[in-house]
């Protein structure tokens, strides 16, 4: 009897300890480490050389390369943000509308999804070719798409913005399908025009999924990677040399696991402020 | 109301059909581009269509690179990661729904805090661990990390959460325990949000990049987006072969698409959009 009551009070533990010993293992304590590795020197093998305090973060928050990569990022979030959301929301609003071969048209939206981000910047690697290239043919111009120091972010941003469609696409869609079309009722008999209604009506009754994928797309930016090492590896100089790219180049071009460590901990920061306030102003949205 | 097509749905139309164009183009030109013979490439204006069919740029793709071998770690993998992933998800979202014990609210909230932790900022100490345990080069160092997912727990939490409440009341009437109860009644009734899952855990393991190339380097061991940067460096010239390539590796994850979109769709968009 005592037995049969031990083994009731443990049983839902019991389904919990598959996946809380994969977190611990492969979550909580590389996280401890990297917090850990943030405050130390260490040596090529990645073992700790010697204590260091702070000295790691006073150096990278002072050093211009790294600064540098933050301010790539940030640049590179604020394009993909509003590029993936403008083509989300333009994509959903012409796809909620009943035309024939809604279906398929709709099935195209979504594909981006379940493309790799390495396949697709190896095709746009070679459509922005300077002289193969279709880009430079389309557009009459001569442009080094991803040598030029002024286009390099700009090219990596419109791959990753494609990527991003299909993500953005269902989302907004879905927020649309959701809208009280009596509110759409009402502006019909207003005869309000497309433009006027999706701007007074649809915009303010999807704003929490804008909220939210505004969130999600810069929390990806940040950790954006394969595009720019296939593209451009960070460059021209370091022109797109985004914070994840300056982590993986410390830890496994320099041999400096410590110092990738400490630049792990800040983008984890970033991106943590950012749930925060996501977390924060979604209730004010929703409530 | 007349059965008319209004001129405004031609417009619609039409620009559906624009957009859709534009965002497919890169996928149909890879696939032009595959089964173009290598001279066409330098012909000006930039062809688009083959002027024959070149189908030994797949050959010579296949000879830069083992790609099969490649398809057939990442598919290894992300079966594996996708079968993990469901099974800790259900079992430990189905405790934290169905069951009641001491300390789940702060259990759970220590799972969902691991969805703050981006996999990007883990990544190094992660290596450093695998490559300790000596597994690089290995199926255990793709796979391991990627068994369970705080985003797959919360999903299956909140897919039993949604079954009525009488159903357990009922099974516990009957003396069913918790273990029958999961694998008699709950996971059959869950099979629709197990699916949507399944091909959403798929999909970004397929396409998983940073990782794979930290814990792998021998040639055999590649998965099949790292092989892609391999054939692309083989040789940068050889744009029919490293298409034919694209393609190849591109086929199994739209099939997995175009297969399980509905679900998907409608699994990812449930519990998020209160819009």
């Amino acid at each position: 009897m005592k037995n049969q009551n031990l083994l009731k009070t443990i049983t839902p533990y019991l389904y919990l300890v598959p996946a809380f010993l994969l977190f611990a293992i492969f979550v909580f304590f590389p996280f401890g480490k990297t917090l850990y590795l943030s405050l130390h020197t260490t040596d090529p093998n990645g073992d700790v050389s010697f204590f260091n305090g702070f000295n790691n973060y006073i150096n990278i928050l002072t050093s211009a390369n790294f600064m540098n990569s933050l301010k790539v990022t940030f640049k590179y979030a604020i394009l993909i943000v509003a590029g993936s959301i403008f083509m989300g929301l333009v994509t959903a609003l012409f796809a909620n509308e009943k035309v024939a071969g809604m279906s398929i048209f709709r099935s195209i939206y979504a594909l981006p999804m379940a493309i790799s981000s390495a396949s697709v910047a190896i095709v746009f690697t070679f459509i922005f070719h300077p002289s193969l290239g279709m880009l430079n043919y389309l557009l009459k111009t001569n442009i080094a798409w991803l040598i030029d120091i002024k286009y390099a972010l700009m090219s990596v941003s419109i791959v990753t913005i494609w990527m991003n469609i299909g993500l953005n696409f269902i989302f907004i869609l879905a927020a649309l399908q959701s809208v009280d079309s009596s509110l759409y009722e009402a502006a019909a008999i207003d005869g309000a025009k497309f433009l006027r209604k999706h701007w007074s009506i649809t915009l303010p009754s999807i704003s929490p999924t804008l909220f939210f994928l505004l969130i999600i797309n810069v929390i990806n930016s940040f950790q954006a990677y394969a595009q720019i090492n296939l593209m451009t590896k960070g460059g021209p100089g370091k022109a797109t040399s985004v914070i994840v790219y300056e982590i993986y180049q410390e830890a496994f071009m320099n041999n400096r696991f410590g110092i990738a460590c400490t630049e792990s901990v800040i983008l984890f920061v970033i991106i943590l402020i950012l749930t925060l306030l996501q977390f924060k102003l979604e209730k004010k949205v929703n409530y | 109301m007349k059965p008319k097509i209004k001129p405004q749905k031609i417009v619609f139309f039409c620009i559906n059909l624009a957009m859709c164009m534009v965002i497919i183009m890169p996928i149909v030109y890879a696939a032009c581009l595959s089964l173009m013979p290598p001279a066409q490439l330098y012909d000006y204006p930039p062809p688009v269509i083959p002027e024959t069919l070149y189908f030994e740029n797949y050959t010579t793709a296949l000879s830069l690179a083992p790609i099969f071998r490649f398809i057939l770690n990442s598919f290894t993998v992300a079966v594996a990661c996708t079968a993990g992933q469901l099974l800790t998800g259900a079992l430990a979202g189905y405790a934290f729904s169905m069951l009641e014990f001491k300390g789940k609210q702060v259990l759970f909230f220590i799972m969902l805090s691991t969805m703050m932790i981006p996999g990007q900022a883990i990544i190094i100490a992660n290596y450093l661990t695998v490559s300790r345990m000596g597994l690089i080069n290995t199926y255990g160092a793709l796979i391991l990390p990627y068994l369970t997912s705080a985003f797959c727990v919360f999903n299956m939490r909140q897919a039993f959460l949604q079954l009525p409440v009488e159903l357990n009341e009922a099974a516990i009437m009957d003396g069913c325990t918790p273990s029958q109860f999961f694998m008699k009644v709950g996971l059959p009734l869950v099979k629709p949000n197990l699916g949507a899952l399944g091909v959403y855990t798929f999909l970004n393991v397929w396409n998983q990049y940073l990782w794979p190339l930290l814990v792998t380097d021998s040639k055999n061991m590649r998965t099949v987006q790292i092989g892609l940067g391999m054939l692309q460096n083989a040789d940068s010239n050889a744009v029919g072969p490293i298409m034919a390539g694209v393609v190849m590796i591109l086929l199994p994850s739209i099939a997995v698409f175009v297969f399980g979109q509905k679900q998907l769709i409608e699994g990812l968009t449930a519990g998020a959009v209160k819009g």
